[in-house]
């Protein structure tokens, strides 16, 4: 077993120490950041992910092996920058204005954030400013929206508006999702895509960005 | 204060639809938990905005519901009809727009009162809209003021009796639903939740005495529902699902202990533990509810239930009418089915209840915790400890063992990594202290400053 092999292992598990640990020393060796992030950490939580989908696991054991990750990242971060590492895509993630369901955007955007996106948390009850705000001052690639209430859903189409105002509609992709909303409400307020779940919400940014 | 040291209901036999040890008289009439069941009905608004500018439509909105509501509960003959106006939160921000919308509801079901004989109760719930501030403020501020105007004008403007989906302790429950970390949740029910329902709910008894509104009770939604929805989706066990469930209950005793008198919340389905202990009725929901969303215990909520509900509905045209109205003849039927077994005798009726019972408690561990012989065993357990705290950490020990045994007798069978959930959530409650100070000195190195105020819980 290599140390990046241990160092998957450890995320796998969800042994934040054991991870960190890892990171350390695979650096020690001389492996290049972005090697340890792609082949350890991101590997390491796709195969989560995958254990997740095939119904091995469940969800905490999924967020345990998340927050094992994030604190081996801390460590890698400086040298990633370093490096000139830069994340696959930045995308400013919120539930929209009114609403304050959050769980579903919490497992999108962690989810995302094992994918290796930068991930921008506006939070919930999140006004459009916010959203402008990330893509104008913050370089959101993509503008992720959730709503969970049927009387919030018309705030995702104020987001899509605001951001039209700002004149800054055409730099971004808009995906939405949440329990009420679907494809025909996206393409009704001109968003650029939905997702049911968290897991296709990482393909559908994916393929949105073209990578 | 009423603390309870010993059940209301002692033989599984007597938990049953329809009766309660404590059943309550409106001043029309109307007896919950006296023999009968009545459709309690829910709904809420299509897809739109709420504002100044919305209000007409919405207004005209909740008056058809409710219009064809009624009119088709007297061409079913239900013989009493219990409807709930649970605010959307803008409507509780500005409490005179839930005002209006109960005034709207209250006159039309006394128009059905004198034209049609119909008896009826006006539940209005309005919502806790305390957490719009993060981390919240508990206990006073902007948001504490407009909740408690809110309780008050929908009092005055014909609310028989008012509930609330109360949140606090959630701050920090969401999370520690996700990460299956127990001394946090019951942190959250038994130190946080039951602080805060001690507080709200002595607001919530005064504010209905002061204006002629029965206080009835509270629900642990945002928590053990949250733990069921998520478990019906896969993302958690179904057995920490369970565990919350039965951790919950000691928080929603609160209200009743500081004088809520029933009926229970529909979507509390610790409701069958709360009629155990305390007598006094309560609604459920079920198979019915699926107009709002999938649970795993559809038949086995009827067995207790005095209310039965089908938690929201929205106003959306289907080929049988209106949503809230074909809603409400599902609940008008299922009740009447009820009331019939009563009326046959007693043994027909607990035949019914078992049938119910038998149908969802093996398929899974949430149903199983339903079952009135467990009800009433785990009840003991948790009445046998006299502080909010010492009761969820004895339910969360009882439950992991009853469930481990449930299932090793065969009597609800879990998958391989259900019972290796079981195993690592029963681990973490054998770790939980017995005393309260313990676990609260044990949280505090824990507690992020920027979720949740502790001084708001009267913690420092
Ligand atoms: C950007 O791209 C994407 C892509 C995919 C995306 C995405 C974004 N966002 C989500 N997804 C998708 O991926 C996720 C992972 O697979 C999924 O996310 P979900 O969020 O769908 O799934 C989560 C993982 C689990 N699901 C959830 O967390 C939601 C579950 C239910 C039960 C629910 C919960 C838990 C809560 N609630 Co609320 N709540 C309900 C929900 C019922 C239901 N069936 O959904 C619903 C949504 N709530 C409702 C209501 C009415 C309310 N709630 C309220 C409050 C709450 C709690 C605070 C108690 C709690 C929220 C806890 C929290 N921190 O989020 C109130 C509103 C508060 C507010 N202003 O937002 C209140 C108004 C209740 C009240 N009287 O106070 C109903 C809405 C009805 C309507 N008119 O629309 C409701 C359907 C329940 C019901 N059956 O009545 C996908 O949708």
């Amino acid at each position: 077993m290599t140390i990046i092999d241990e160092l998957r292992e450890g995320v796998i598990q969800g042994q934040a120490n054991v991870a960190l640990e890892k990171v350390k020393k695979a650096l020690e060796e001389g492996y290049a950041a972005d090697v340890i992030l792609n082949e350890g950490l991101i590997s390491a939580m796709s195969n989560v992910g995958q254990m997740y989908e095939d119904g091995v696991v469940f969800v905490p054991e999924m967020l345990i092996a998340a927050r094992a990750m994030d604190k081996a990242l801390q460590i890698l971060r400086p040298y990633l920058v370093a490096q000139g590492v830069k994340p696959v895509g930045k995308v400013a993630i919120g539930t929209v204005k009114g609403d304050l369901h959050d769980i579903g955007k919490k497992l999108v955007a962690m989810m995302l954030e094992g994918s290796g996106f930068e991930i921008i948390d506006l939070g919930i009850d999140a006004p459009p400013e916010k959203f402008v705000d990330a893509v104008q001052n913050k370089g959101a690639d993509v503008v992720a929206l959730s709503a969970l209430l049927t009387t919030t859903m018309p705030n995702m189409k104020t987001v899509v508006d605001a951001l039209k105002q700002a004149g800054v509609r055409d730099k971004v992709r808009i995906i939405i999702g949440g329990a009420p909303v679907n494809q025909a409400y996206a393409d009704q307020i001109g968003a650029d895509g939905y997702a049911p779940d968290a897991s296709s919400a990482v393909r559908k940014v994916r393929e949105m960005l073209g990578v | 204060m009423e603390i309870y040291k010993h059940l209301a209901v002692k033989d599984p036999d007597d938990l049953i639809f329809g009766h309660s040890p404590r059943p309550l008289t409106l001043p029309n009439g109307l007896v919950i938990g006296g023999g009968l069941v009545y459709p309690e009905l829910n709904f809420t608004l299509p897809p739109m905005s709420i504002s100044a500018e919305t209000m007409p439509e919405i207004r005209e909105q909740y008056r058809q519901i409710i219009e064809s509501a009624c009119a088709r509960a007297v061409d079913l003959y239900v013989p009493g009809l219990v409807v709930e106006f649970e605010l959307l939160p803008e409507m509780t921000r500005t409490p005179e727009w839930g005002a209006e919308i109960t005034a709207i509801l209250r006159d039309c079901l006394d128009r059905f009162a004198q034209r049609d004989g119909l008896k009826s109760a006006l539940r209005v719930t309005p919502n806790d809209i305390r957490e719009f501030e993060r981390p919240p403020r508990m206990r006073s501020g902007g948001l504490w003021d407009d909740m408690i105007r809110s309780f008050e004008l929908c009092a005055q403007a014909g609310a028989d009796l008012l509930s609330i989906e109360s949140t606090g302790g959630k701050e920090i429950h969401d999370d520690a639903i996700l990460y299956a970390d127990l001394p946090t949740v019951a942190y959250a029910l038994g130190v946080l939740g039951a602080r805060d329902m001690t507080f709200l709910w002595d607001m919530i008894v005064r504010v209905g005495l002061k204006n002629g509104a029965i206080p009835a009770g509270d629900t642990a939604c945002g928590f053990a529902n949250t733990a069921m929805v998520l478990a019906e989706i896969r993302h958690i066990p179904r057995v920490w699902a369970a565990l919350i469930r039965v951790m919950s209950v000691a928080r929603s005793l609160v209200a009743f202990e500081r004088g809520a008198v029933g009926p229970g919340k529909d979507c509390a389905y610790e409701g069958p533990y709360i009629k155990a202990i305390t007598g006094y009725p309560i609604a459920m929901e079920g198979a019915e509810a699926a107009v709002a969303h999938s649970s795993p215990i559809g038949n086995i909520a009827k067995a207790t239930a005095d209310l039965w509900s089908n938690e929201s509905v929205q106003n959306v045209r289907l080929l049988g009418g209106a949503a809230p109205t074909v809603s409400l003849e599902q609940l008008a039927y299922a009740a009447r089915l009820m009331n019939t077994a009563t009326e046959a005798g007693p043994h027909t009726a607990l035949m019914l209840r078992n049938l119910f019972v038998a149908s969802d408690t093996t398929y899974d561990p949430q149903a199983y915790v339903l079952r009135p012989d467990v009800v009433i065993d785990l009840s003991r357990e948790i009445i046998a400890e006299e502080t909010a705290y010492g009761r969820v950490r004895r339910a969360a020990l009882a439950t992991a063992q009853c469930l481990r045994k449930a299932h090793h007798d065969g009597l609800c069978p879990l998958s391989p990594q259900e019972v290796n959930w079981l195993d690592r959530l029963s681990k973490q409650a054998d770790t939980l202290p017995e005393a309260e100070e313990a676990l609260i000195e044990q949280m505090k190195d824990q507690i992020d400053p920027e979720k949740i105020r502790q001084d708001q819980y009267g913690l420092t």
